[in-house]
């Protein structure tokens, strides 16, 4: 326990700053997105009405954004997906015979400096139809003709690589430092116990591990549904034909390019739904999780 | 290990390498993965063509003041936390925990009216204010401050010393290698901006980067993409060179980021 400072208006004046900037950037907007979200706002903002939940309703039945729902979750399930089970292998792997590891951590930490957007232009580079070196990769070795620009698939499949791929050195870093504090002697154990390389990483490592995969997941599924934008605005402007047209993407051309904006905030609040519940369940398991040592 | 590694960064050194080609040369098949001839009239055409300079200069202001902007903030709040007791505390606490349930995406509509209302449109103001509170930095202070033995801020009672001037002599030296874990993360995070900053802020005087290099894609005709790789190249620099130089106060950061 510190000690204490017997000041009564100090505190106050120190949190000043940061509430105020809490109550007038987070908390009243927030708010504010829910009250509009029951509203029908005329594009220029002078007419509201109240129309209850009539955007949500409205919402659930636009085929629009059913498609970005749809969307957003693939793609989510895609960058975390690969973007886990990737990393976690070459953690593995490299846990294996790890000598030097500052110096790889060192080149593993570039990506981080990245921007999504800027990521998505190396890939989109990469891909490109006529010049790309996967795409070309694509096409001697399974026959594919890659265009990411007409092909709404292989759109959402690029995009998803390319967000996956900024994430890997990162989510590398924190499993390799998890593996590092796992008992070794454990390990030693069952393997003297006959206990195959395959069955020791299921049977131990993949468990043992649990708290760091979870920390990893909620970290990139909050990226791949809120941190992606730049991406998707760089490179496919959600098309082609609404293929790669993710939550905020939509939100982001309903409110803006639309100025539908009681029908945008609707779709805020859906958002918010979506990040409480992971922030949720980060507090739930995270707070209360197991630390083997 | 090394080969996985290369792997992983090939797309960022195979981007380079466009970036010193001229089309001639990367067209040409089977690749070449050798660097070009004309890797700085690339970053010239690109500086040119973008107004790189404005950009950068942009995007630095923005960075800057947003990562100095919380790390003040974060500071003296959680001094507060700390060091005092006072009415309100844990909702105070929790008002600013808050905003990790707050993104941007969340709140966009009414935050982009209330700096309209502001007259904050293409303002620096704009592009920054919103940023300065960070939960993650009070955290970070407070989590750090906890450590610090009282016997301290006894003994600078004892002395006669105020909570202030503790504060100076004593706290901010000891938080030195956090700020600059703080500083290198919220950098990178401003210096990555999108969305913020393409609705409030798309206008000559005040777009970042990010945005700008959007206008090398954005053409009929096909993407001269050794002038686009050029320019995102120049756009990454400024990030990743902090980055390699404060690595080791990132690494302790993000350490912290495991323990929350």
């Amino acid at each position: 326990m510190q000690t204490r400072f017997p000041n009564k208006t100090l505190p106050y004046l120190l949190l000043a700053p940061s509430v105020i900037i809490v109550f007038i950037f987070f908390v009243i907007p927030s708010i504010q997105s829910l009250y509009l979200s029951f509203y029908r706002v005329s594009p220029l903002g002078n007419k509201k009405i109240f129309i209850g939940l009539q955007n949500f309703i409205r919402l659930f039945h636009d085929p629009g954004y059913l498609n970005s729902i749809v969307t957003s979750f693939k793609f989510a399930i895609f960058v975390v997906a690969l973007g886990l089970a990737v990393s976690m292998g070459v953690a593995v792997v490299a846990n294996q015979r790890l000598r030097g590891f500052g110096a790889y951590r060192t080149l593993l930490i570039w990506p981080y400096a990245l921007s999504p957007a800027i990521a998505g232009l190396i890939w989109a580079q990469m891909m490109d139809p006529n010049i790309g070196l996967t795409s070309h990769l694509l096409k001697t070795l399974f026959g594919v003709h890659f265009n990411y620009q007409t092909n709404g698939q292989q759109a959402l499949f690029f995009i998803s690589v390319a967000a996956a791929w900024k994430m890997l050195g990162y989510n590398i870093i924190f499993f390799l430092a998890g593996l590092q504090s796992l008992p070794v002697e454990l390990l030693e154990a069952a393997a003297i116990d006959g206990a195959g390389a395959w069955r020791r990483f299921w049977k131990i490592t993949f468990p043992m591990l649990s708290p760091t995969t979870f920390f990893l997941f909620i970290m990139n599924t909050l990226y791949a549904f809120f941190q992606v934008f730049g991406l998707v605005h760089i490179t496919t402007e959600g098309g082609p034909g609404r293929a790669t047209d993710i939550m905020v993407y939509k939100l982001y051309r309903d409110g803006f390019e639309g100025m539908n904006t009681g029908y945008a905030s609707a779709q805020s609040i859906i958002l918010l739904i979506m990040v409480a519940t992971l922030t949720i369940l980060q507090f739930r398991y995270a707070g209360s999780r197991v630390h083997y040592q | 290990m090394l080969s996985v590694m290369i792997i992983l960064l090939f797309p960022m050194i195979y981007a380079f390498l466009i970036a010193t080609q001229t089309p001639a040369q990367y067209y040409q098949f089977p690749p070449r993965f050798l660097p070009g001839s004309s890797f700085f009239e690339n970053i010239h055409t690109a500086w040119d063509r973008i107004n790189l300079g404005r950009l950068l200069f942009n995007t630095c202001v923005v960075a800057i003041s947003v990562a100095i902007g919380k790390i003040i903030l974060s500071v003296t709040a959680a001094f507060a936390f700390v060091y005092f007791n006072f009415k309100g505390k844990a909702f105070f606490f929790i008002t600013i925990l808050i905003t990790h349930m707050l993104p941007l995406p969340v709140r966009i509509v009414p935050t982009f009216e209330l700096i309209d209302q502001f007259n904050w449109i293409n303002t620096f103001k704009g592009l920054t204010i919103p940023f300065f509170a960070s939960a993650t930095g009070v955290l970070l202070f407070r989590q750090l401050y906890r450590t610090i033995p009282p016997s301290l801020a006894d003994a600078a009672r004892i002395d006669g010393a105020g909570p202030l001037q503790f504060f100076w002599s004593i706290v901010i030296p000891l938080s030195k290698t956090n700020m600059a874990a703080l500083f290198l993360i919220e950098f990178i995070y401003m210096w990555n901006q999108y969305l913020w900053p393409l609705i409030i802020a798309n206008a000559d005087r005040t777009r970042v980067v990010q945005i700008g290099l959007k206008q090398l894609v954005d053409t009929d005709a096909a993407v001269d993409w050794h002038i686009v790789m050029a320019g995102a190249l120049i756009a990454t620099l400024p990030p990743l060179i902090l980055l390699i130089i404060m690595q080791r106060s990132l690494i302790e950061g993000m350490s912290f980021y495991e323990e929350k």
